[in-house]
């Protein structure tokens, strides 16, 4: 394998899940050792024994899986390491949040730096995780699935297809299109667009009215929103990640008291119920972070299938599991959604990611909910499993069902939605149908200049 | 569980750990007699007497281990859902002086009657008191540490108001503060004439494969572990966090609570001040050693059992000092807490398990 990054460049390199990406990487941070072959670093040969050595080098990695504390703030977690120290042993934490202000304005990375990390959504906590790579002095910036707004063809200069373990192409984005890019990752044609008819809605089953959600820190995240999800339509929510979608999903899911507004599901007003009443109200809720809130990783995969329904008919009955019926389910699901597993008592941690979505995915379709709410469904997945989701989300609409999708990717959105809402700072600055959908204006919406 | 998956590879590699944590806590308590000029070989064999081959030393043994099965039961039900409860002990107060009143105030009933109700009263006790940090940790957050750690001394001076000499429990008739004799009907019967081995062994017995239902079989037990796993799937996938957290202190009080009934109608009778000394504490570490698996709590009591039985033995026979066996105990549960010392040691390979855990951090108060 040999990989040639060249300064001032964006160098994408892309692959399927399992294709050696991660551990490539790692090798260059100093995680894994290689067996054989060498690094250099502006034509010196170097041996990284471990972080600290790719740190030296000013190699930063930010990590598919955040490596952040979650108690602690921005600053704290960018200084980390690094401290300033007064007289006394204190951390000048006055000092550290003005660096890393400086430090965001600089980049033009916008984060508050007192927030906590465990209150900010996914996409802050990447700009985090960029500037602590930055603040260590980081020449050469690793990001390990960034999965951000951005696509290669966007943002890369170079980019390096990888499949199974060696490089199966390098090419420029003018010389290629995203299908040419798919095909090099998976080595046969991909569908990128799905397939879909046009929708046929029906009358209105998800209705938010003028709904006022806030966040951790009690500031207005979700301000006013008035949106209906009709019976056979997918309606997508676009927008750059912090800009209040989380906090809408989890009010609508019951996880966070709304402030203001109302929540009507199936025509019940569902403001103040709680998630049970929510789910089994005919909600199908996938949420955004699959192993902070999907998943429980150390359940079987039978056990995460059924554990928003394991407490009723015919899971159990009174306190009493009933495990026959759990597994002929699990099995059922596991065939229909193709869950690549290799028992359904194996724990739903040892899945690939992929199959880890399909699971959550198989979970909240399976109890045949009348509306879905899907947060982020296909982040961080190959192009396989993403292909498959989108089109179990697309026949569960032909069969009547409604889609709230709201996703930071824009290609999803433009692929799935029947309607697209732009949300920019917890308003929903329009509502776009048909023709009117279009990629650069939503764009321009997303980002707040229209 | 049948005994060829008792020694599955698997099974013996999951039991390696805590067997080998035992033999370095036994190693480096050696080491500390040595220290102090004693023999260690003496010291031990003498332990292993007083636990065992002494005349009544082995029912003795088990009448120890008792409370220490119903208690490691209650703090290992709590690690499943990710608590920590330390307040066991003042759980096991409360269900003895349930246990007493019911024992001693109740007349005229059958023992089969009136066992198991005052054994019931016992588990309501525990339930109550253990139910008040679960409330305060569901609404408010507060950890369940401080709040647990606080209610034993409660537990601690409610008694002792209670059982003291003018205390609305006191018997008026003597002189020393303690609660009245049960009534003979309230006594569990002793199984073997001559000792003081008593019923609640089967009660016991019968305990840990019901906990082990509940844990693995039930729609509560499957709560309570994905609670204690992953609280915020558990939220999201419609679980009432709090909920679970309530009922599981209380199911966990419930069974410290019966310990504490367990002890007053099987061994003394009678509810003294200062009724136990430190078995709930002490059950922290047999949930540990047993690495919360109900069924292990069975091997991991016993052990306790008989170190705390033949300690005194040891004491008298050897001249070194009972609290020995804290050192053997604080060691094991170092070690066990510290797999990679273990692995070091012995050379073992990793298998990636489950870590310890002891307390979650999931947005309350951390300490």
């Amino acid at each position: 394998m040999d990989l040639a990054i060249e300064w001032d460049q964006v160098h994408a390199l892309l692959g399927e899940n399992g294709a050696g990406k991660t551990t490539l990487m790692n090798v260059a941070y100093g995680l894994v050792r290689p067996d054989s072959g060498t690094i250099l670093v502006d034509g010196n040969p170097v041996v990284i024994h471990g972080p600290q050595d790719a740190i030296r080098l000013g190699i930063g990695m930010v990590h598919q899986h955040f490596m952040l504390i979650p108690p602690l703030t921005v600053a704290e977690n960018v200084i980390l390491g690094h401290e300033t120290v007064r007289a006394g042993g204190f951390v000048d934490q006055r000092a550290a949040e003005r660096e890393v202000r400086d430090l965001s304005q600089r980049y033009g990375l916008e984060v508050d730096p007192r927030a906590r990390i465990e209150g900010l959504p996914v996409g802050i906590q990447q700009r985090v995780e960029i500037l602590k790579s930055l603040y260590r002095g980081a020449r050469i910036l690793i990001l390990d699935e960034p999965t951000a707004v951005l696509t290669p063809l966007e943002v890369a200069d170079t980019i390096t297809v990888m499949r199974r373990g060696k490089v199966e192409a390098t090419t420029r984005p003018s010389e290629t299109n995203p299908a040419g890019l798919a095909r090099l990752m998976v080595g046969r044609p991909v569908l990128l667009r799905v397939d879909k008819a046009p929708a046929r809605p029906q009358r209105p089953v998800l209705e938010l009215d003028h709904l006022v959600v806030h966040d951790d820190r009690r500031r207005v995240a979700v301000d006013g929103v008035a949106l209906s999800v009709h019976a056979g339509e997918i309606v997508g929510i676009a927008g750059v990640e912090g800009n209040g979608q989380n906090e809408l999903a989890e009010a609508i899911a019951g996880l966070r008291p709304d402030r203001g507004g109302r929540v009507l599901l199936d025509g019940q007003d569902v403001t103040r119920a709680t998630t049970r009443h929510v789910l089994h109200g005919g909600l199908g809720f996938i949420p955004a972070d699959r192993h902070r809130m999907g998943l429980v990783l150390e359940h079987s995969v039978s056990d995460n299938l059924v554990l928003s329904t394991f407490d009723r008919a015919p899971f159990a009955r009174w306190i009493i599991r009933r495990f026959e019926a759990v597994l002929e389910y699990a099995q059922r699901l596991i065939k229909q959604f193709d869950i690549r597993a290799e028992s359904p008592s194996q724990p739903a941690g040892s899945l690939s990611g992929g199959n880890q979505q399909k699971v959550v995915a198989a979970r909240e379709l399976g109890r045949q909910p009348r509306a879905l709410l899907a947060s982020q469904p296909t982040r961080g997945l190959d192009v396989g499993s993403i292909e498959f989701i989108h089109r179990q989300i697309v026949d569960q609409r032909d069969a009547g069902l409604a889609v709230l999708l709201i996703s930071s990717e824009l290609d999803e959105i433009l692929s799935l939605a029947d309607r697209v809402a732009v949300m920019y700072r917890g308003r929903i600055v329009a509502i776009l149908e048909g023709d009117a959908i279009d990629r650069e204006r939503i764009g321009l919406l997303m980002a707040g200049a229209a | 569980m049948t005994w060829r998956r008792l020694f599955r590879p698997a099974a013996v590699a999951l039991a390696a750990q805590p067997i080998l944590s035992i033999v370095c806590g036994f190693a480096v308590a050696g080491l500390a007699v040595l220290a102090s000029g004693a023999d260690p070989v003496q010291a031990f064999s003498a332990l292993f007497q007083g636990a065992f081959t002494n005349p009544r030393a082995f029912t003795e043994t088990m009448i120890a281990t008792l409370p220490y099965i119903f208690l490691g039961l209650a703090v290992a039900l709590g690690f499943k859902a990710g608590l920590f409860n330390i307040g066991a002990e003042g759980q096991f107060y409360l269900g003895a002086v349930f246990g007493v009143f019911i024992g001693y105030s109740v007349q005229g009933l059958p023992g089969i009657v009136h066992v198991p109700l005052a054994l019931l009263a016992g588990m309501l006790g525990g339930f109550l008191w253990a139910a008040i940090p679960g409330i305060i940790k569901a609404r408010t957050g507060a950890h369940e540490v401080i709040i647990t750690i606080m209610l034993n001394y409660v537990a601690f001076q409610l008694t002792d108001f209670l059982i003291n000499n003018r205390g609305p429990l006191a018997d008026k008739t003597s002189s020393a503060p303690r609660t009245p004799f049960i009534q003979h009907a309230a006594q569990l019967p002793i199984l073997i004439p001559g000792t003081r081995l008593h019923a609640g062994l089967f009660v016991a017995l019968v305990a840990i494969p019901v906990v082990w239902f509940l844990l693995s079989r039930t729609t509560v037990g499957f709560q309570i572990r994905t609670v204690g796993l992953n609280p915020s799937a558990a939220r999201a996938a419609g679980i009432s966090v709090g909920w679970t957290l309530v009922i599981t202190m209380g199911i966990s009080g419930a069974l410290a609570g019966l310990a504490g009934a367990d002890e007053v109608l099987g061994v003394s009778h009678f509810m003294p001040p200062s009724f136990s000394t430190g078995y709930g504490f002490d059950s922290i570490a047999v949930a540990l050693l047993a690495k919360s698996n109900p069924w292990a709590i069975l091997p991991a009591a016993f052990l306790f059992g008989a170190m705390r039985n033949g300690a005194t033995f040891m004491q008298l026979q050897t001249q070194v000092s009972a609290d020995l066996i804290s050192i053997v105990q604080a060691t094991v549960i170092i070690f066990i807490a510290a797999p990679a010392i273990i692995r070091w040691i012995f050379r073992l390979r990793h298998t990636p398990a489950a870590p310890v855990q002891l307390a979650k951090t999931d947005g309350g108060a951390t300490i």
